[in-house]
């Protein structure tokens, strides 16, 4: 089945996926040190729950949380603990507390490691909740713990589980090299999700740039029998594989601003996610290594690599047949998307689909280029994927004018960055918006709390005048009642 | 020209007028500020830290006095001239500089108890304006740091000197984006 782009505008880009996609995924061999950032990505972090010196095995849980916007981590070599510091991390601001591990040399696995026996017994609820112990998250970049959507999903009653598969963004491909080797591997994770969610069917998304990738994953399908499991090509038009996008596609709905998209009915995993369930199930192995794509013209040899969580960029790179020519700029990500990195000692993240080493020909055209005025062509309004005005949400944001930018939709910006792509000006517009809503944010909080601390003080103030008149009046019964009994009766006051 | 016709024109333009002035003047008493309302808005402009460094007790009878021009608008440290300058915008008054003699702004911070040195005297209890330190007699007391606006008046009761301002923790403010796959 074939499926139209419905939301707005998007664009063709030059894919640049050859170099990676041609040959098989490389298993890395087991690093000597790991730095596991407690932020894997999703902007939250876990708390870890071993001591410097510790010996882990390999699975051993390391970190754990309470909250559901973080995920547990889990120890992918057996050795040391020997730091627990803040390191280069691929996170918002490049640094982030890492539990860095030396490895022994052994492949001692923990005790707790076990195939889980039969999945198919488990209830939703229990499946979500081993899910959450495994430290799955979303693989697909954004990093956001698998057991919070499936609750919410759960709770909202959304019947279809859209598998994504549609990786829009150019130069990635470890989620297509994924499903064309490992098909059985995300069918059988998906309809371990669908469960857990509560869906009844599950349709996995995947563009039509990607051929191989549709055959096996429609093979792996015919394998199983279940009718209500289909593929659906969607266009190759970025940023397809966004979430909100997707669904759009796909469903034909959109997802309200201030919604979910489980109040579409759908929810929303990534295809590798699917591929890590799957281990979980048939290995008892929380997420402790992930394909990523090693890419860009300032590698040698381009390639997916499966590598430990935590492996440094810099031992990826070199797998990769190390650097080659001038590299610009390190990326964490794709080119669209992608958060540059100052060094490359930083640790691969459960949300980190590709490496890109980037040389003047692949980023070129826009760097050192001066920002012009904006000259109001519209371009950017016409790629905006969220339907917003980009031109407008701009002069908003240099004025800092917090109304206009939540009416103008600042929040719902994907940062996809199309429209800096096309700016003939040079604006970095999607860096102008994740300024602003930065700061509109932290405005909000400190509103929130003024207005907490108002409230505070005008129920203090009360209960003091509450208080004080309580006390004034026992202060005057006690008086009267004295003054009662006394000889003249009359004497009491009023 | 017919007398009555100038006659009814001028009845008629006199009821106008008069029709017309009546509504107008209920219209303006409308549109007129209350002086509470005046006071709420510029109640919302402070930054509620509730420290009396201007010299009132609290953010609101502060905003009081500014509604009935007791008191200039350059008195709030927290907030810093930002504050002066929304003030100055809502009351139509031109902005000006922050009034030292009632201290000088200073970066967000919190109040910290050093609880191994807290003897649990509960004088610092009374002090708070928001209820943001939690303690009973002789037990050890403790700030409620996302309730704490860092106004300082806790400082001064505290006999062993055991509280001490800290810089806000950083806190993630980031709103997640859904990411492009
Ligand atoms: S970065 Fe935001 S504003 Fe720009 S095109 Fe993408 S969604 Fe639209
Ligand atoms: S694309 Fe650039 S120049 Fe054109 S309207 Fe948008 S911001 Fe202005
Ligand atoms: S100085 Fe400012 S923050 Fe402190 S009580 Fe007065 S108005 Fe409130
Ligand atoms: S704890 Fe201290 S600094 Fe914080 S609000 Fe209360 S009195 Fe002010
Ligand atoms: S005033 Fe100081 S010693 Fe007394 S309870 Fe408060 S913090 Fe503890």
């Amino acid at each position: 089945m074939a499926a139209r782009s419905t939301f707005p505008a998007g664009l063709v880009l030059d894919a640049h996926k050859q170099q990676a996609c041609g040959t098989p995924i490389v298993d890395l061999p087991l690093p000597r040190q790991v730095a596991l950032a407690l932020d894997q990505g999703s902007g939250y972090g876990a708390e870890p729950v071993v001591a410097v010196g510790a010996a882990v095995a390999m699975g051993t849980l390391v970190a754990r949380t309470d909250y559901p916007f973080a995920s547990a981590l889990h120890s992918p070599l057996a050795g040391t603990v020997v730091a627990i510091e803040t390191r280069a991390a691929a996170v918002e601001g490049g640094r982030s507390v890492c539990i860095v591990i030396e490895s022994n040399g052994s492949d001692r696995i923990d005790d707790s490691i076990r195939p889980v026996a039969d999945p198919d017994s488990l209830s939703p609820e229990q499946l979500t909740q081993r899910l959450r112990d495994a430290g799955i998250a979303g693989l697909g970049g954004a990093g956001f713990p698998t057991a919070t959507k499936l609750a919410s999903a759960r709770d909202r009653g959304a019947q279809t589980l859209l598998l994504n598969g549609a990786e829009c963004e150019p130069w990635i491909c470890c989620d297509d090299a994924l499903m064309r080797s490992a098909a059985d591997d995300v069918v059988r994770g998906a309809l371990i999700l669908r469960r857990a969610a509560g869906a009844v069917r599950c349709v996995i998304a995947i563009e039509d740039d990607k051929p191989a990738a549709i055959a096996a994953m429609t093979g792996a399908i015919e394998r199983q029998r279940d009718a209500a499991l289909k593929v659906v090509v969607v266009p190759a038009v970025y940023p397809q594989g966004a979430e909100r996008q997707l669904i759009t596609t796909v469903t034909g709905v959109e997802v309200p601003a201030d919604g979910l998209p489980a109040d579409a009915g759908v929810i929303c995993q990534n295809v590798a996610t699917a591929a890590a369930v799957a281990r979980w199930a048939t290995r008892g192995e929380p997420i402790l290594s992930r394909v990523v794509t090693v890419t860009g013209s300032g590698v040698a040899h381009p390639c997916n690599i499966r590598a430990p969580i935590g492996t440094a960029l810099a031992t990826l790179v070199a797998a990769a047949g190390g650097y080659r020519g001038t590299p610009l700029r390190l990326i964490a990500g794709g080119n669209m998307t992608g958060r540059a990195l100052a060094s490359d000692e930083a640790g691969l993240t459960k949300a980190m689909n590709c490496v890109l080493v980037a040389t003047r020909d692949d980023i070129g055209s826009r760097l050192g280029a001066v920002e012009l005025p904006c000259i109001r062509c519209g371009d950017c309004s016409n790629v905006c994927p969220a339907g917003l005005l980009p031109q407008q949400l701009y002069r908003a944001a240099l004025a800092d004018a917090h109304d206009a930018l939540r009416q103008l939709g600042v929040r719902d910006c994907i940062d996809c960055g199309l429209c800096d792509y096309v700016c003939p000006s040079q604006i970095p517009l999607t860096d102008r918006f994740r300024d602003a809503r930065r700061r509109l944010n932290a405005a909000e909080a400190t509103a929130q709390k003024a207005a907490d601390a108002r409230e505070r003080h005008e129920l203090r103030t009360r209960r003091l005048q509450e208080t004080a008149t309580a006390e004034q009046q026992a202060f005057e019964s006690v008086r009267n009642r004295a003054r009662q009994p006394g000889d003249d009766a009359a004497g009491g006051k009023s | 020209m017919n007398p009555d016709a100038v006659f009814v024109a001028v009845l008629v333009a006199a009821a106008l007028a008069v029709t017309l002035g009546v509504a107008l003047g209920w219209a303006a008493s409308l549109i007129e500020p209350d002086a509470d309302s005046l006071v709420e808005r510029i109640d919302a402009l402070l930054p509620q830290t509730q420290c009396g460094q201007c010299r009132y007790p609290g953010c609101r009878p502060y905003a009081a006095a500014i509604a009935s021009g007791a008191a200039e608008i350059d008195r709030c440290p927290p907030g810093g001239d930002a504050t002066v300058r929304a003030l100055a915008a809502l009351l139509d008054r031109s902005p000006r500089p922050l009034d030292p003699a009632f201290g000088a702004p200073k970066p967000a911070q919190v109040a910290w108890i050093d609880e191994e040195k807290c003897i649990g005297c509960a004088r610092c209890l009374p002090a708070c304006p928001v209820d943001a330190i939690v303690g009973a007699p002789r037990q050890m007391h403790t700030v409620i740091t996302a309730q704490c606006t860092g106004c300082e008046l806790c400082l001064p009761p505290c006999p062993v000197d055991c509280i001490e301002l800290r810089p806000v923790p950083a806190v993630s403010l980031r709103y997640r984006q859904p990411r492009a796959a």
